[in-house]
């Protein structure tokens, strides 16, 4: 991993999948042994496009780590604007700085940067395409809520035709034996691609338009946001829109372990009532996101 | 005219060099473009619109001294899959190979994600070939399928 760029999630090997989880479990454990660890380094934070969660999870991850940050939150008030080429910014960054993340919205950008930066490349997500860290994440917090990857029953719920960050978990979680439950209005299905994917490699999965149907059976449920854009008759999405509510009174008879997950942010798909449920993880899981990328970004630096 | 001599004229025969034959019309000037040939100094005979049994319009395109590479010729899978190449040495046909499609392309074709940076910056495309036979292409920085239905010149 060291020096080598996380671009996609098929950049890491099963074994690099549970490295990094061990690693983030080290740094949950013992947070105060490695208030130093980057000390000297300096990493750059490229929002191309804004996203708030994911540049503060990241600087966080950095500044617990002790090392420093540079970079913008948007391009706007960036030289972009004056239109340089994307090569052009990363290779000069790439002069100031030890490591790059970068969030970009267009597809394939951070491979781009991979291969003219100097220095390696996170990709905090590029468009519709990847979000590497995400994912991680997403399997450390399972791990973390189930002891264990294997054999999990895994519910997927709302916009999985464009939810990225399912689409990966269902690539990353190959490894794990895993059965998959989607839940979801016609419009936004599951793609066939992944539904192949799946066949292809034996992993059961069943598609549902009922939630109720599946609560009772799951380890996890994945929550996604239903986007009102996604939709090409509004008066479908009014419809479905309350249609995957997840409420509390509805967690009722389901497993004791099971755990309530949300890359945030949350519109209404998840109804506030189920925050105090211990079942609900999805704060945590933010937190758990500090957690894996500070192990993501000390392995690439080669400083764990 | 007798004619034989009627079909020796079409396209003279070469001495030395390479003969490209069964290109689909419609492909022939993709072909002359992926081959370079318009930066070649040698003399190049190029036919079109010829009658061909199986390709309904056939292109053929002769090569004087010199030999291109498989290399090269595979290049041309994506729009000749069936393409055969003669190599010949002093008018005989002394070598016949076919196209074989490689396992990645570079440049070439164009990635069909409008939101693909190779469409929005000046990237060259980057493909691994994923199926040989309907010839299906992902694209090595934004993961999506470009199939051979889609297949633009880039
Ligand atoms: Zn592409």
């Amino acid at each position: 991993m060291k020096n080598k760029s996380l671009v996609s999630i098929h950049d890491y090997s099963k074994t690099d999948y549970l490295r990094i989880m061990d690693l983030a479990e080290e740094f949950e454990r013992n947070p105060r042994n490695y208030g130093n660890l980057l000390t000297g380094k300096v990493v750059a934070t490229l929002f191309f496009e804004p996203s708030t969660r994911t540049r503060l999870s990241f600087e966080s991850a950095v500044q617990r780590l002790g090392g420093r940050i540079i970079g913008f939150a948007d391009s706007s008030s960036s030289s972009v604007s004056k239109g340089e080429t994307l090569k052009d910014t990363i290779k000069t960054v790439s002069q100031y700085s030890d490591l790059i993340v970068m969030r970009h919205p267009i597809e394939g950008s951070a491979r781009w940067a991979s291969e003219v930066s100097d220095v390696p490349i996170v990709n905090a997500g590029d468009g519709a395409n990847q979000h590497p860290t995400q994912c991680l994440l997403d399997l450390y917090t399972m791990k973390q809520t189930q002891g264990k990857l294997d054999n999990l029953i895994i519910t997927m719920v709302g916009d999985l035709k464009y939810g990225r960050t399912v689409h990966s978990l269902i690539q990353a979680m190959l490894y794990f034996s895993p059965s998959f439950h989607f839940v979801s209005p016609e419009e936004l299905k599951m793609p066939n691609e992944y539904k192949m994917f799946l066949k292809e490699k034996k992993i059961p999965f069943k598609e549902h338009h009922d939630l109720s149907e599946v609560l009772k059976i799951s380890d996890i449920i994945y929550v996604t946001r239903v986007q009102r854009e996604r939709f090409s008759d509004p008066i479908e999405y009014e419809k479905v829109k309350n249609a995957f509510v997840l409420k509390n009174s509805m967690l009722e008879d389901t497993k004791p372990g099971l755990k309530i997950l949300h890359p945030l942010p949350r519109v209404n798909e998840i109804n506030e009532d189920v925050d105090t449920n211990k079942k609900a993880y999805y704060f945590r899981q933010a937190l758990n996101g500090v957690y894996t990328r500070m192990a993501i970004i000390s392995s690439i630096l080669g400083l764990k | 005219m007798e004619k034989k001599n009627l079909k020796e004229l079409k396209v003279s025969a070469i001495k030395e060099g390479t003969v490209i034959d069964h290109i689909p019309a419609r492909s022939l000037f993709k072909v002359i473009s992926i081959l370079e040939l318009q930066k070649m100094e040698t003399q190049i005979t190029i036919g079109y619109n010829f009658e061909s049994k199986k390709l309904g319009q056939k292109g053929i395109i002769k090569i004087s001294d010199k030999f291109l590479s498989q290399k090269d010729l595979n290049k041309i899978a994506l729009f000749a899959p069936e393409a055969k190449i003669n190599i010949i040495r002093n008018y005989k046909v002394i070598e016949k190979n076919v196209v074989q499609v490689p396992d990645s392309i570079e440049g070439i074709v164009k990635c069909m994600n409008p939101k693909c940076i190779t469409n929005n910056e000046d990237v060259k495309t980057k493909f691994t070939v994923i199926e040989k036979k309907n010839v299906t292409l992902k694209c090595k920085y934004c993961e999506k399928i470009t199939d051979q239905e889609h297949f633009e010149m880039k």
